[in-house]
């Protein structure tokens, strides 16, 4: 057992960076250090690049085209961008629906889908929550029917971020509504431009659009586009959810925020906070790379991704905290100018204050999206503890 | 000792309820908010008509005299329904020092259309660097002839877009950070060297930051005492405290019923999801915040006209602190209770939560009275 890295990983790290700040546009960086909201082409632009290089993808195997990377290097890669304020990568085609593909998918399918998301040029979003089915996903409403070589499908998504950027979704859709919940259920591809296919925008708390309704009204899906067998959508369901949870503890941009806060604060009372909440990032961080090597060995990630996502997301809202906290008043000012557009305008109070409080609020989100918090506890209390 | 209101008081609770159940439904405040002065000239008047604007003055000073615990009852159903109208920085701060500190004449100018709702007022105190500290004021009034001459920064000015007069914290003597050598202006939000950048805040309010560039203001602009501001403003800032803490322990009560509605009627894995424990025990933590909110909060205003000031900076650091802590568990709890809808502009529980989250900031959070708390402990 050894921290130290082989110089063979610090020449890899010295790689990235090289990388990054060739390839990263100042303005998308800026918005990162800045906290200013990115357009979809600060995430195209960045991402494309990234598939170029055969990066994207780096945590695919290589016959998938993934570059291969030990556990070593892939967080040397994390860590690296996120420290050069590179846009967190966003996850649902990369992270999400790609490892579905080449997990359950057919040749066929895995040609089809595998290569728009490796370069970035598909965009893709996810169609799981409902309004009536949360946190109780199994209980999904929307109705495939089969109509030959086709579904039929009828129903409303909801919470789906990015969908107004999605060329792409991937919903979980109800083709047998008969048995037990999680049996009827299967996993479809659907061309957002398909008609039929709406997407209406919710705004947030912090006045960003991110998230959005996704209405399907007699949307006519190929059979060729559903991954897996019919009905058994549940398996890619959990299999994706547990992937999910692994990356959503966000450790990397958790190490940026507390250094960006030391170099803020000149508050000795918040000083102590900084530190304690520092030192919760060491403790996620090294259960985190425990997981990951443990997985590294073979296998999946088990129940205990969970402990992370919600030490995770309790880490970020307290930096975010933190971070209105060292601004005081000047987190009242509601400046959206300076947070969603390009702007010569300066801000009102010191340069850090616009995002503060937004950031605070919208944080809120960490301990609901992915799997809320009580929800992960469970998990936990079930699967590890027997209770 | 004796807890419970008086039938005068019952009353006027009751009007103020009535008023925020038929003038602050939910979608009624957004269109307030959105107004050009972000509040509403005829519910201004409203209060005027109805004496609210007296409250907390004494008779001789043309008010009701119901003293704080007026204020507090404004100030929590205020609380419910988020209401947007200037009343703290008008009534409670300017009203407030006017009565305090002002001379006759003063009261006969300003307090008087004050409390017939043509006046209103805002305090500019805060600067860039000052970070909760009342004391730390750069802003300087020089002597020019009879009068003075203000030129200098103040940020964050709740209501000085709407104020006819905007009352100031400058220094006239010592050096930055001194108690002594404060001195409070009553300055025409419209004379001239005055330029103001408006926005509006997190939860919907008004604010300004504001540059006096060589402000001429005459001898009688004088609020108080020449260098002898700063303990009228620290009092008024208090009393302000205090009445946050009324309205917060409001904002409180309406997100927790807004939630508990929530819970039990929300449906998840086939059961209200009110029924999971762990929700339930949070929703208990709620209501415990809320009535240890309400306890400080009752605690402060009848300890905030105390003849010692070391009791009344207690009474309302005190308060302060509670709120804070039970203001951001109530929000949080509230938000997370509410899965997806709670990060949401579409229900009321967000609005609520901003307005929580900002009112600790306001005057110092937590964290900021809990060490003023400790000292004045210390120092007693
Ligand atoms: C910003 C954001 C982005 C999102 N993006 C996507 C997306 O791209 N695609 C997608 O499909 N979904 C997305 N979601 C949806 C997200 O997964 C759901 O919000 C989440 O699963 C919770 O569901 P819900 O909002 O319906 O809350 P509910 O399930 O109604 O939960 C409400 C409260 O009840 C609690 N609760 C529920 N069940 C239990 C239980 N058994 N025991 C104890 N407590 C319980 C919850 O923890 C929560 O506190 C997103 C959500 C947000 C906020
Ligand atoms: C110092 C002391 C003095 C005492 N004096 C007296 C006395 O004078 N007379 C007398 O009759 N008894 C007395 N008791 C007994 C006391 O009332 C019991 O200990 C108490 O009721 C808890 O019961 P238990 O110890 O069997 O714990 P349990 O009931 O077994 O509880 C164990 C744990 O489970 C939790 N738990 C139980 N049910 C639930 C639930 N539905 N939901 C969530 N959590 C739950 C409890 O909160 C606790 O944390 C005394 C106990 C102590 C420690």
């Amino acid at each position: 057992m050894d921290l130290a890295l082989k110089p063979e990983h610090k020449a890899f790290a010295d790689e990235v960076r090289a990388f990054a700040r060739e390839n990263l546009s100042p303005a998308t960086r800026e918005k990162t250090f800045s906290g200013k909201h990115y357009d979809k082409a600060d995430h195209v632009v960045w991402q494309q690049a990234l598939g170029k290089k055969g990066w994207l993808t780096y945590t695919w195997p290589k016959k998938f085209g993934g570059p291969g990377w030990d556990v070593t290097q892939r967080f040397l890669f994390e860590n690296v961008l996120a420290e050069e304020g590179a846009p967190r990568i966003i996850p649902f085609g990369v992270k999400m629906v790609g490892p579905v593909i080449y997990t359950f998918g057919t040749d066929e399918q895995k040609e089809r889908f595998l290569p728009g998301i490796r370069s970035s040029e598909v965009a893709w979003c996810q169609g799981y929550s409902e309004p009536g089915a949360g946190s109780d996903l199994a209980s999904l409403r929307t109705r495939a029917v089969r109509d030959g070589d086709h579904y039929i499908v009828n129903g409303q998504k909801t919470w789906t971020s990015f969908a107004h950027w999605g060329d792409w979704i991937f919903c979980l859709v109800r083709t047998n509504p008969d048995v037990k919940p999680q049996e009827g259920i299967s996993f479809l591809l659907i061309d957002m431009k398909t008609p039929g296919v709406t997407v209406r925008p919710i705004i947030m708390l912090d006045g960003a659009h991110h998230v959005n309704d996704v209405f399907l009204d007699n949307v006519k899906v190929p059979v060729a586009n559903r991954i897996g067998a019919e009905n058994e959508g549940w398996t890619c369901a959990k299999f994706l959810l547990a992937n999910e949870r692994l990356g959503i503890a966000e450790v990397p941009a958790s190490k940026r925020g507390v250094r960006s806060l030391r170099e803020l604060n000149d508050d000795p009372a918040l000083a102590e906070k900084i530190a304690d909440v520092d030192l919760q990032v060491q403790a996620l961080e090294m259960s985190e790379l425990r997981a990951l090597s443990a997985m590294a060995m073979g296998g999946q990630p088990g129940p205990e991704v969970s402990t992370l996502k919600v030490r995770g997301s309790e880490i970020q809202q307290r930096i975010a905290e933190l971070a209105m906290e060292a601004v005081g008043e000047y987190a009242a000012p509601y400046q959206p100018g300076m947070l969603f557009h390009d702007t010569n305008e300066t801000p009102v109070g010191p340069d850090h204050a616009p995002p503060a409080a937004p950031r605070y609020f919208n944080m809120r989100k960490t301990s609901i999206y992915g799997g809320s918090t009580e929800v992960q506890k469970n998990i936990v209390s079930k699967a590890i503890l027997g209770l | 000792m004796d807890l419970s209101l008086s039938d005068e008081q019952k009353q006027l609770q009751e009007g103020v309820e009535r008023f925020v159940r038929e003038k602050y439904t939910f979608e009624n405040r957004k269109k307030i908010a959105a107004s050009e002065r972000g509040w509403l000239p005829e519910n201004w008047a409203q209060f005027a008509e109805l004496g609210w604007l007296a409250i907390p003055f004494s008779e001789e000073d043309g008010g009701i005299g119901f003293g704080p615990i007026g204020t507090m009852i404004v100030m929590e159903q205020f609380g419910k329904g988020l209401v947007l109208e200037p009343f703290l920085p008008t009534v409670v701060l300017g009203g407030g020092m006017i009565a305090a500190a002002g001379t006759a004449a003063q009261k006969e100018a300003l307090l008087a259309p004050m409390i017939e709702g043509k006046k209103q007022f805002a305090l500019a105190w805060l600067e860039r660097q000052s970070r909760y500290n009342l004391a730390d004021v750069s802003l300087k009034a020089t002597k020019e002839g009879n009068g003075w001459s203000l030129s200098g920064q103040k940020g964050v000015v709740y209501n000085a877009a709407s104020a006819d007069d905007i009352i100031v914290l400058a220094r006239t003597a010592g050096s930055a950070r001194e108690e002594k050598g404060l001195t409070l202006f009553v300055v025409d939000g419209k004379a001239k060297g005055i330029t103001r950048r408006d926005y509006p805040t997190q939860d919907a309010q008004r604010a300004s930051e504001i540059t006096f560039d060589k402000v001429s203001v005459g001898a009688d602009a004088v609020l108080g005492t020449v260098d002898g501001g700063f303990p009228v403003v620290e009092d008024a800032v208090d009393r302000a405290i205090v009445a946050l803490c009324a309205e917060a322990t409001g904002c409180m009560d309406a997100i927790n019923a807004a939630t508990l509605d929530y819970i039990k009627t929300r449906k998840q894995f086939g059961v209200a999801i009110g029924k999971f424990q762990v929700l339930q025990h949070r929703m208990v933590d709620c209501f415990t915040n809320a009535q240890e909110a309400r306890s400080m909060t009752l605690m402060a205003s009848l300890k905030i006209e105390d003849k010692d000031a070391i009791v009344r900076h207690k009474a309302a650091s005190g308060a302060k602190v509670q709120i804070g802590k039970s203001g951001k568990f109530c929000g949080q709890s509230a938000v997370q209770m509410h899965g997806g809808m709670g990060v949401t502009d579409e229900l009321s529980v967000s609005h609520y939560f901003k307005r929580l989250t900002m009112i600790d900031l306001m005057f110092g959070n937590q964290q900021h009275h809990l060490t003023r708390y400790s000292n004045l402990a210390i120092a007693a």
